[in-house]
């Protein structure tokens, strides 16, 4: 593991705190046009008054800063990452490679598409495989991330109801959402109302029909939900939205559990969003970025962002060459949701992705994240781990599941917050903690398919160690960690009194 | 099983008997019947590396890049060069493969990023705070929309026509979300219409929106508008392109309320459009309103110096339906490239940049203009972007001469028709420090010639060549 405490006086330093006046690791190409006063290009009073105070750094300076401040972070490929509803599986380093091929790197987004046309192809064929995935026609690629997705969908549903001089006012999502949903539906004005969940960790059906009427635009819904439950109630549910007008949305954050084995579309959805950066594996970056493209059926179609990805020829056998073009004619569309075509270079990798799985790869890639969670769940159960860490509910989970450290607390006395911690020490990131809000003391973990089963038995003997350890000494991890550049941080004190910028 | 995929065959049988099923199928249950796909997936077979690489390398060829044109387009995006040491650092596992940085004891790489990034936007803007990015330009200025909503009550915005068309249009799909309405001010010289912007202006304005230089690369004068805007106790949200910054005045000392901006110019790549990121920067009053993840610093146990995510009850994770913002994963990847870039530029680079892009845009709308027929567009002040009229009777010829220079190998600029049908022959040319003064003489003259041919064709009714 690349994290550890170490000589870190100068680390604690920012590119800001380090050089000298008068370094640099930039050289202006020479000036090759007459050397104009600046006074005869920008008059004096419309210029910089002040400067802007960036950092004087030589190169070697600047690849050394960087490079120390990397060691400070934990990261996918030197580590176990089963980080709940992150879908955190390997990137592959191919995807790196072409999408750094100068073709579509140095690619200008408004080059005509008579001269783009391998990355119109490229976003055709991605676009083709996302609606098979999703069992719905049309996609656009535009969002940027999940939420982004998600703020498409909800404007779609609005201008849909808007086209049959509809006002609906409310947005239903279940109180095991992300919290994206409620956001997402606040800021495209309207109200959110929470559906219930159920024993078995599904939507509470009879608490949707009694809050289901005509006021409602859409559910929001994640199946399987954030729980790791697939709700097989969903044609009933998907039954009971239709059935007063309203629409049904897919967060496809967790869409790796089932590729290939059932579709939203088929569920009922009319709308999904994908994650690119979680199935799809688009690298995260530390926080982006991401791509969220959504796949609608006809009835949402003639609302999408513009412009639309066109294929013109080639389909009717009469040997007309195949072109692709951006259809910006749209009269009903709700029009941009951000410049240009969206992250083309999310779409590179995860079409490279898609291409190297192929049909039975993907659906492959579901089963084994399935069986990966599955099979985790078990050996912490067989390690005795649950009887400290139940299980949320008692069922067979799908790509991720969620833990209750409850009876931890009490028991032991260390909250799920310290066993994270202690984690850290043992070279994990911990899995997803606190979410969903309705499990006490929640540990959400998603292993992900590219895991091996001796990485899951490591992890479930790591877990089952600081639980012994902790009936010894809860100190221990009420105080990890200790083996981390720093301790545990002052997150309140940070609030209290933001020092959000390096005082120069 | 696949190259990504990890379980081989005596695995599974050994993984489910510890969960005690009998097989994979057994996992799933709970889908009903009815909602299984029952049929392989209709797509293609999986490739091996090499083949997916030169699948992916010949879709490449077939795209004229940067790479293989001289290219003046911008419009937004531009082709800055990108210094080896971000490709470098962008590639280390480290900054590449974490996810947000949930866990600071082991993110302190990340985190530290953020602050640092958060300064150098701070510096190049002038104002008070800045969020760790948000995905891109045209959304940033959206998102500074919707804090004007929270702001107050008010029931319009007031946008300059000389804002990027496409941040124009997602103000517009965003707003009609929570119903504040968008009312458009036109231009005048080139830049925005002081007389309509102040007819425009009432206390029904919430925000107000320019952009700096506008997007015909008008240098505006920005404090009479500001000032307009300000008497009516708008808000004011401001565009900036961050490079013209090291010649223009900071947006703080505007007055400026909310700066915004595409960041692709800062160490990214062009990428057909993204991903990059958007820098959202605003006056400290704002701050608790601001969206998006925002990096503080703070003491460890041990009192060491430490970076957390901060303000964090703004956040949707938090506050759900009362959240700020939706926005979740951003662009911290990109935002890193920006630091990068930024400290590789350096505080003089960055104004010699600057002054190099005004000079050599200078000598760029000279050897345009001077052509048969062609003229400035508006004779406001520029930094590295410029229109002119072609002379032309209309878009389609306007594109037919551009394709005539994408013949020989110039990407001449960016056809402004579509998006300002007031000026159909006009085109908007991009100069960044990689286009020599050679590659300016060199786009002279294939215009010249382009223009000629297309003039000759007209004379002869053949327009269509």
């Amino acid at each position: 593991m690349s994290v550890r405490a170490g000589s870190t006086a100068d680390a604690e330093l920012t590119i800001f705190q380090k050089g000298q006046r008068g370094r640099r690791a930039f050289q202006p190409p020479a000036l090759d046009v007459p050397l104009r006063p600046l006074e005869e290009l920008i008059p004096a009073r419309l210029r910089r008054s002040v400067p802007a105070r960036l950092p004087e750094v030589t190169e070697p300076e600047l690849v050394r800063h960087y490079v120390r401040l990397s060691r400070r972070n934990f990261d996918l490929d030197s580590g176990f990452y089963p980080l709940g509803s992150c879908t955190m599986k390997h990137n592959p380093r191919l995807h790196e490679r072409v999408a750094a091929l100068p073709g579509h790197a140095r690619l200008h987004p408004l080059t005509d598409p008579a001269r783009a046309q391998g990355a119109l192809e490229l976003m055709w064929g991605l676009e083709r495989a996302l609606a098979e995935l999703a069992g719905l026609p049309h996609v656009s690629l535009q969002p940027s991330a999940g939420s982004h997705g998600e703020l498409a969908g909800v404007l779609l549903t609005r201008a849909y109801h808007a086209d049959r001089g509809e006002r609906r006012t409310k947005v239903l999502t279940p109180d095991t959402a992300h919290g994206t949903n409620p956001a997402t539906v606040t800021m495209s004005g309207y109200e959110v109302v929470k559906v219930a969940t159920d024993e078995r960790g599904g939507v509470d059906v009879d608490d949707l029909r009694a809050k289901a009427d005509g006021d409602v635009a859409c559910l929001m819904l994640t199946n399987p939900n954030t729980l790791g439950l697939f709700d097989a109630n969903i044609e009933e549910i998907a039954r009971i939205v239709h059935g007063v007008g309203g629409v049904l949305y897919y967060d496809g954050a967790n869409l790796n559990a089932v590729m290939g084995i059932s579709r939203p579309g088929d569920m009922g959805f009319d709308i999904v969003h994908f994650n690119l950066h979680k199935s799809f594996t688009q690298p995260h970056g530390g926080g982006g970025p991401g791509s969220g493209p959504i796949a609608v059926s006809e009835a949402i179609e003639p609302y999408l962002p513009r412009p639309v990805l066109v294929r013109h020829g080639g389909a009717d056998g009469n040997g007309s060459a195949v072109e692709f073009d951006l259809d910006y004619d749209r009269p009903k569309s709700i029009g941009r949701l951000r410049g240009f075509q969206g992250n083309y270079g999310c779409f590179v990798r995860s079409y490279a992705y898609i291409c190297s799985l192929g049909a039975a790869g993907l659906r492959d890639v579901s089963e084994t994240a399935v069986l990966n969670a599955n099979y985790l769940l078990a050996r912490l159960r067989s390690l005795g781990v649950c009887e400290l860490l139940p299980p949320a509910y008692e069922r067979l989970c799908m790509h991720e599941f969620v833990l209750s450290g409850a009876p931890m607390k009490q028991e032991l006395g260390i909250r799920t917050l310290d066993l994270a911690k202690r984690l850290l020490d043992h070279g994990y990131h911990p899995p997803t903690v606190y979410f969903p809000l309705l499990v006490e003391e929640a540990l959400l973990i998603e292993p992900t398919e590219t895991e091996t089963k001796e990485t899951l038995d490591e992890f479930a003997a790591a877990i089952a160690e600081i639980l012994v350890e902790a009936r010894e000494d809860p100190e221990l991890a009420r105080t990890a960690p200790h083996t981390t550049p720093v301790r545990r941080l002052d997150e309140a004190g940070a609030a209290r009194r933001p020092v959000l910028r390096q005082a120069l | 099983m696949t190259r990504y995929t990890s379980v081989t065959d005596s695995d599974r049988e050994a993984m489910l008997a510890q969960i005690g099923v009998a097989s994979v199928e057994e996992l799933f249950a709970e889908i009903p019947p009815s909602l299984r796909l029952g049929r392989p997936l209709e797509l293609p077979v999986g490739l091996g590396e090499a083949e997916v690489y030169e699948h992916m390398r010949a879709l490449a060829a077939r795209n004229s890049s940067a790479e293989e044109t001289i290219c003046f387009l911008g419009a937004g995006m531009y082709d800055n060069y990108v210094p080896a040491v971000v490709d470098m650092l962008l590639g280390r596992s480290e900054f590449l493969t974490p996810y947000t940085p949930y866990q600071p004891e082991i993110s302190q790489g990340g985190l530290q990023v953020m602050f640092e990034y958060q300064t150098a936007i701070c510096e190049l803007t002038g104002m008070d705070v800045s969020n760790a990015s948000v995905y891109e330009g045209p959304s940033a200025l959206a998102a500074a929309g919707y804090l004007a909503k929270l702001t107050n009550a008010r029931s319009r915005f007031v946008v300059s026509r000389g804002v990027h068309p496409h941040a124009r249009e997602t103000l517009g799909t965003l707003s009609a979300g929570y119903g504040t309405s968008v009312e458009e001010v036109g231009l005048r010289d080139g830049v925005t219409d002081p007389d309509a912007w102040a007819a425009a202006l009432d206390e029904d304005v919430s925000a107000v929106f320019l952009s700096q230089p506008n997007f015909l690369g008008a240098v505006e004068d920005l404090e009479p508008l500001v000032a307009a805007a300000r008497a009516q106790g708008a808000l004011v949200v401001l565009s900036a392109d961050p490079i013209a910054l090291g010649i223009l005045e900071a947006p703080g000392r505007l007055g400026v309320d909310v700066c915004v901006g595409e960041g692709q110019t800062l160490g990214n790549r062009l990428d057909f459009g993204g991903p990059s990121f958007g820098f959202f920067a605003a006056r400290e009053e704002h701050l608790r309103r601001m969206p998006g993840r925002i990096a503080g610093e703070t003491r460890d146990l041990d009192g060491r110096r430490g970076f957390v995510l901060t303000l964090q009850t703004r956040e949707q994770h938090i506050r759900r339906e009362k959240a700020t913002s939706n926005i979740c994963t951003a662009q911290a990847l990109n935002a890193l490239a920006g630091v990068v870039y930024l400290s590789w530029l350096g505080r003089e680079g960055f104004v010699e940049l600057a002054e190099l892009l005004a000079r050599r845009t200078a000598y760029a709308r000279e050897q345009l203009a001077a052509i048969d027929g062609v003229s400035v567009l508006h004779a406001q002040p520029v930094v590295r972007e410029f229109a002119v009229s072609l002379g032309l009777s209309d878009l389609a010829s306007v594109r037919r001469v551009l394709t005539r220079c994408a013949g020989e190998r110039v990407e001449a600029g960016y056809p402004l028709g579509s998006d300002y049908p007031e000026h159909p022959d006009g085109l908007l040319v991009a100069i960044s420090e990689r286009r020599s003064r050679g590659d300016i003489d060199r786009l002279a003259d294939v215009l010249r010639r382009a223009l000629a041919a297309e003039h000759a064709a007209a004379a002869t009714g053949g327009a269509s060549a």
